[in-house]
């Protein structure tokens, strides 16, 4: 958004008025909104100011912003304005607060903490406070952390490893982006301590390419770590020792999934395995596995940190914890929301999406990313949990929460998804690669107004055959967003009436 | 990696080639890193790359020629001074993303995936770039710009990248 240019812009002015200041490049808070936001320190805490462009910088200066000065930009002590006050932030607790890359703000800002903890706890013992905890993968499966880990730990053969999937593909979703760009370590961290509950010495990262900004935050924060003993030989001076690698991915969506990234890691076409073999027993290079997602490793430090029952008693049913939530799409305030589970979608969107953000009606939400349901406003009273959002026939997954107004065509929507399919499907299993391909021509046929009650029925079959029949969650969970089309919003695919 | 390919770029070199390959020949599964760093030292991966690199991970010319080709960010040609990607994902479509791609399309007179044939620039599409709350987003010589609508593209393209 022109934040290095603002960034550039408050130095030059400040060296012209002969003014001494520190510009520290921090992570964002995740108010998109008020994007590029710069926030100074004063002696009566933070201040916010945003949107700030480079032409706002002298106006800023005259207003006396260095010291809190009054400016119709100014938003007053960051932790105060309420859309971030409503929040549960305990995984993004330092995104946007800390400098990413020092090792000693990490520690004065409660890092190490749950290393620490670990590393006088017994493997099992940390693999039991982290199922206790009621931490689920935060990928999008939501399978428990714990009962993955004990089952690695378990495993006899050596060696073991931990993939960090960082292959945050999904439309929608970029929570892995901002914590690897805003507070690295506490990624690097959580890898660690994943390392010490499975008896795993080695680590790769998975970080996807069109994330060059978070490749680079991470690589310096692990040389960084290396410098601090953190990682290496002799973790903090144990005798433990663990190594970590970054691996950059090269726009495969299907990498994300977790058998096509250890294809990947290894060096081969994404292309997905069956499973079983489970990746805990046999993943990258054949040994067994730790595969989480970015946010699942950095959450397994809060649970260390401040133990299970503290995480436990955020959210609801099965949904424990809390869920880093990304509103994107045409919202008026997106960003960051970490919650706990269980406020509904429309409390979500009132609260903290402020309507959209081409002031229209909101028509459609689509959650989860492209393979998540698109629902209408009459489902916003859904609770933001694991099983409500399954029984409804959609999904949390990743925690991405699209918002479309009612100019969006909804027939498109649910052509695009078929399409995305067949173009990033790895090719390996038929009702994926070929049913992709079928699915946008039936939804052509049913558009174009040629025998709409057989495409529809054609097209339901497609789809069945596609959730039932496909090896992973790609072909998998294609249907879910066509379907939700067809459930939710079946006037934009039967044009035959009305439209002319 | 992704940033700014079309200005580091080398003329081949059977030596160069080896050289940036034996960096990461002790990797484990070192396929990907290797290609990646080929394309960073030349711009893209050169057919003559192929052979050399099945020879020194020990695996086939298919394995590698398969691997190359699977994965879109790997390119086998010379991409455009300026390279251009627009997101195409949902959240950017919620806000214009289709008309950003079709302007992106007419204006630089190229489809999503082609070269200029002045080589001038390169436009590629992109599922999510991660920016997904301030779209329509492109990188333009890699840097991120979000909200960027027909006008601004020109503008940055026009830049290579960098806003006036």
């Amino acid at each position: 958004m022109g934040a290095d240019e603002v960034a550039a812009a408050i130095e030059a002015e400040a060296v012209r008025r002969g003014v001494v200041v520190q510009v520290v490049r921090n992570g964002s808070r995740g108010m998109m909104w008020l994007e590029p936001l710069v926030e100074v320190v004063t002696a009566n805490g933070r201040v916010a100011y945003g949107p700030v462009t480079p032409r706002d910088v002298a106006a800023l200066f005259e207003a006396g912003f260095l010291g809190g000065g009054a400016h119709e930009l100014g938003h007053g002590d960051t932790d105060q304005i309420p859309w971030l006050a409503q929040q549960d932030r305990l995984t993004f607790a330092r995104v946007g607060v800390v400098d990413p890359l020092s090792a000693q703000d990490y520690e004065g800002h409660g890092g190490l903490v749950a290393l620490r903890r670990a590393l006088v706890m017994t493997p099992a013992q940390i693999c039991d406070e982290v199922t206790e905890s009621g931490l689920r993968g935060r990928g999008g499966a939501g399978f428990p952390v714990g009962v993955k880990w004990r089952t690695v730990l378990d495993a006899v053969d050596l060696p073991k490893f931990v993939a960090c999937n960082a292959d945050e593909g999904d439309s929608g979703t970029f929570a892995d982006r901002m914590l690897m760009e805003g507070d690295p370590f506490m990624l690097i961290e959580g890898m660690v301590i994943a390392g010490i509950a499975v008896g795993a010495h080695e680590g790769f990262v998975y970080v996807r390419s069109e994330y060059p900004d978070a490749v680079a935050a991470l690589a310096a924060a692990i040389a960084a770590a290396y410098k601090a003993g953190w990682l290496g030989p002799r973790v903090l001076g144990s005798d433990y020792g663990f190594d970590l690698e970054i691996r950059v991915g090269a726009g495969a969506y299907i990498c994300g999934e977790e058998t096509a990234m250890l294809e990947s890691l290894e060096g081969k076409r994404g292309v997905v395995r069956a499973k079983p073999p489970l990746p805990a027993l046999e993943g990258l290079f054949g040994k067994p596995t730790v595969v989480n997602n970015v946010l699942s490793l950095a959450s397994v430090l809060v649970v260390l940190a401040r133990g299970a029952q503290f995480y436990r008693d955020f959210g609801v049913g099965r949904s424990r914890g809390t869920q880093v939530f990304q509103l994107g799409g045409n919202v008026g305030r997106g960003g960051i929301v970490e919650t706990a589970f269980g406020i509904t979608l429309g409390q979500m969107l009132e609260r903290f999406g402020g309507g959209t953000a081409s002031g229209r009606p909101i028509r459609a939400v689509q959650v989860g990313g492209p393979l998540g349901a698109y629902l209408p406003p009459a489902r916003f009273d859904l609770p933001l949990d694991y099983e409500a959002f399954a029984a409804a026939g959609a999904m949390l997954g990743h925690g991405g929460i699209v918002v479309f107004d009612d100019t969006v065509d909804m027939a498109v929507q649910a052509r695009f998804a078929m399409e995305f399919c067949a173009a990033e499907s790895c090719g390996k299993c038929t009702p994926c690669r070929v049913g992709a391909v079928r699915g946008v021509e039936v939804i052509d046929r049913i558009v174009a107004g040629r025998d709409v009650a057989a495409g529809v029925v054609l097209l339901e079959d497609l789809l069945e055959l596609m959730a039932e029949g496909s090896l992973c969650a790609m072909g998998g969970l294609t249907p879910m967003p066509v379907r939700s089309v067809l459930q939710y919003f079946p006037e934009d695919l039967d044009r035959s009436e009305g439209t002319p | 990696m992704l940033s700014d390919v079309s200005l580091r770029q080398a003329p081949w070199s059977q030596e160069v080639a080896l050289e940036t390959m034996g960096a990461h020949a002790a990797q484990r599964g070192p396929l990907l890193p290797v290609l990646h760093a080929l394309q960073e030292r030349f711009g893209f991966v050169d057919a003559r790359a192929v052979p050399l690199v099945a020879k020194a991970l020990n695996v086939s010319r298919a394995d590698v020629y398969g691997v190359l080709t699977f994965y879109s960010d790997l390119r086998s040609s010379l991409p455009g001074r300026v390279r251009v990607q627009v997101c195409r994902g949902e959240a950017c479509q919620a806000v214009g993303g289709h008309a950003l791609a079709e302007h992106a399309t007419r204006s630089l007179g190229v489809d999503f995936g082609g070269t200029a044939v002045d080589g001038s620039v390169t436009l590629d599409e992109v599922f999510c770039l991660g920016n997904c709350a301030l779209g329509p987003t492109v990188t333009v010589n890699g840097r991120l710009r979000g909200r960027v609508h027909a006008a601004e593209l020109d503008a940055l393209v026009a830049d290579g990248g960098v806003l006036a």
